[in-house]
């Protein structure tokens, strides 16, 4: 494998007193996009954001460049996250400002770039997203699809050594889906950027992937290549891949039986 | 036992909450954005928090020093001495219903709408998606709050307590026909600049530092979700206002009795 | 950032410091506003009543001055009252008197001047002089003691 950007090291992670990683470990190549997969709630957006440094784990390292990311100064942190950015699974666009506002933010925070050159940029990345005509608008006139591409436009407005996508194709039309496929696949081979693609898309996500991580019941269930992926002959994975209900990947939260909880309260 | 433990349990969130917003205010201070990026940030929030709230500075400040003149008048005229209505009112204002009153109103006006955005820009993600990019939301999102609340609410409450005056002179003079020339010149000969005017400006500095902090760490705190969001708003109104009155009682005993 | 918002800020400001300058300067009167420059006269009193720092010093009903200290002889134990009084009155005779008046029945208490003759003979005060002729300020229990004192021996 390649030079590696993010190493994760024996990491352990709970919520309360519920574990949702139980020491795994994981590394992330540089110029390469790797992606995530797991069912819902398994705490994949919890793994973004423990790399971004949002929140602690409880054990282990998580180290980005060298620097491990929970034991950095709240300064140092700062300046590591100059280097990353994310796409939240929301959006989460600003709202008191408008779509051309939003793309302009981090680079009006982060440069001293003139008005002219981030206006050349902001529309190249919004035209990259098919939104140069939606500049004008408030994040609350937007699509729920258009207010995603209009965040993964502003999650690149600084083309950052690691980007963080957190279901990219979410709610996007098969034509957008594609745009948004080749718009990271471009990134990455343009630019050398390291993407982590964190989606339930099985067939966009096996056609960018330089390797696929699948998670379920707080480890790694899976991981190589797609075509690896595709040859593994774990049931688990299987699963997955083929989108299955039935099988040994729980679909359901973790609960009591169903059969007892509906006989429990009926005899109450 | 098991209320002693619930006080404890009680008492030691309390103090903890305390800890947690005293470290959010002094970050919030102490990482001031630079001023080029900071200044028009600043100037938004005085527009929102200071300039939207005059409407209702002024019309209360109005209402209440005319409803002072009134009620002062009525008493006062009863021992012929009247002319002491304009001491009357202007002290009044000046050391407890200026500031008091404009804190209150800032608190339901300002402090609640700082409190429901700082919460929401928490539960949409905002607030992480700033983290995120390297933007301590501290500096950009709190602090410039912070600031505007602080300048802002004691400007309103002297406006309050100028205005309500203007209203007592409307009343006392224009209608009830108390001679303009005695009801100034006896107001001045009463108020004094540093003992009236400067503790009033010193009370109302001290609850805009209350108010805005409690506005802000309440919306930077909450639980993101709609009803964190409203029990905060909601808490941000009562506690701020229950502070101001017992810091009023506070400052006043300081202040006043000698 | 728009300029209706500046305009708008700079407006808020510009009222705020207009009514705090209104405050200071009307209401107050902090000497800002006073005429300038004052020269001192004393008077002592037997009793000032409810005289306080900062009464006014009328003459016939204008104010020419501010009580600016009150305090206790040191020697003989009567007040002392340091009257400010504007510079441009700074001509009254040596036989004005003093006298500690009060405001209605039961308003504030101030100063009354009354200026005496101006002759040839008599000197004009000057700064730092002393006033000889004061009359002590009415103490309403006092008269109403007397008053009723005087019913009393009349029956
Ligand atoms: N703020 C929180 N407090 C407590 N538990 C949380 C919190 N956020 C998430 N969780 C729990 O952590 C687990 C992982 O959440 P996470 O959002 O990472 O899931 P996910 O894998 O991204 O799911 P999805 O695919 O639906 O987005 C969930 O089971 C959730 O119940
Ligand atoms: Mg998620």
């Amino acid at each position: 494998m390649s030079e590696i950007l993010v190493d994760i090291k024996n990491m352990t992670f709970k919520r309360n007193e519920r574990v949702i990683y139980d020491g795994i470990s994981l590394s992330i190549p540089k110029g390469k996009i790797t992606a995530i997969m797991g069912p819902s709630g398994i705490g994949k957006t919890t793994l973004l954001r423990l790399i971004g440094g949002q929140i602690k784990p409880e054990s282990g390292q998580i180290l980005f460049d060298g620097h491990d990311i929970p034991q950095l100064s709240r300064n140092d942190l700062y300046e590591v996250r100059k280097r990353m950015s994310m796409l939240f699974q929301s959006g989460a666009l600003f709202t008191d400002m408008s779509v051309y506002d939003n793309i302009a933010f981090p680079i009006r925070e982060h440069t001293e770039l003139s008005e002219d050159i981030i206006e050349k940029m902001v529309l190249m990345k919004l035209e990259a997203v098919g939104l140069r005509g939606a500049r004008g608008l408030r994040p609350s006139e937007l699509s729920g699809g258009m207010a995603r591409r209009a965040a993964l436009a502003r999650s690149i407005a600084l083309d950052p050594e690691l980007i963080l996508y957190d279901e990219p194709f979410a709610g996007q039309d098969p034509i957008s889906m594609g745009v948004i496929v080749r718009l990271i696949q471009d990134l990455g081979q343009a630019l050398g950027l390291t993407s982590v693609v964190v989606s339930h898309d099985v067939p966009e996500v096996m056609s960018i992937a330089d390797y696929i991580y699948i998670i379920a019941e707080q480890k790694i269930i899976g991981q190589g290549t797609p075509e690896e992926i595709y040859r593994q002959t774990s049931p688990l994975v299987q699963q997955f891949v083929k989108g299955e209900s039935d099988g040994p990947v729980p679909f359901h939260f973790p609960a009591a039986p169903y059969r007892e909880e509906l006989i429990g309260r009926g005899s109450k | 036992m098991q209320q002693l433990q619930i006080l404890g349990h009680t008492i030691i969130g309390q103090i903890s909450g305390l800890g947690r917003a005293l470290l959010m205010l002094l970050s919030a201070l102490f990482h001031m954005p630079n001023p080029r990026k900071g200044f028009p940030l600043l100037l938004n929030q005085l527009y929102s928090v200071g300039v939207l709230s005059l409407v209702i500075i002024l019309v209360s400040g109005l209402f209440i020093g005319m409803v002072l003149a009134l009620q002062g008048y009525t008493i006062l005229v009863g021992y012929g001495a009247e002319a002491s209505l304009g001491p009357m009112v202007a002290l009044s204002l000046l050391r407890e219903l200026g500031p008091v009153v404009s804190a209150l109103l800032f608190a339901g006006r300002a402090g609640s709408a700082l409190t429901a955005e700082i919460g929401l820009m928490k539960a949409t993600e905002q607030l992480s998606s700033l983290e995120m990019m390297a933007v301590d939301p501290l500096r950009r999102v709190v602090a410039p709050r912070f600031w505007a609340g602080f300048i802002s609410l004691p400007l309103l409450a002297a406006i309050f307590s100028a205005v309500g005056i203007l209203g007592a002179h409307l009343v006392g003079v224009d209608w009830l026909g108390v001679d303009s020339g005695t009801f100034w010149s006896v107001m001045q000969a009463q108020v004094s600049f540093e003992k009236d005017i400067l503790n009033g400006i010193i009370k109302s500095v001290v609850f805009a530092f209350v108010v805005t902090w409690i506005a802000v760490y309440k919306g930077y705190a909450c639980e993101p979700t709609s009803e964190g969001i409203s029990r905060a708003t909601t808490s941000t109104v009562v506690q701020s206002s229950l502070l101001v009155l017992g810091l009023d009682f506070v400052l006043t005993a300081l202040m006043f009795a000698n | 950032m728009s300029k209706k918002i500046e305009l708008l800020v700079g407006l808020f400001a510009a009222i705020g410091i207009a009514a705090l300058l209104m405050l200071a300067l009307k209401v107050a009167d902090s000497g800002i506003s006073g005429n300038g420059n004052t020269y001192q006269l004393y008077a002592k009193f037997d009793n000032i009543g409810g005289l306080k720092v900062r009464s006014p010093i009328k003459v016939g009903g204008v104010v020419v001055g501010r009580v600016s200290d009150i305090s206790l002889d040191s020697e003989d134990y009567t007040p002392v009252v340091t009257l400010d009084i504007y510079a441009e009155y700074n001509n009254f005779s040596e036989a004005t008197s003093v006298s500690i008046l009060t405001a209605g029945l039961l308003g504030e208490q101030y100063i009354g001047l009354l200026p005496g003759f101006i002759d040839v003979s008599v000197e004009t005060l000057k700064p730092g002089d002393f006033i000889e002729d004061t009359k002590p300020a009415l103490i309403l229990e006092e008269l109403i003691g007397q008053f009723l004192f005087s019913q009393g021996s009349g029956d």
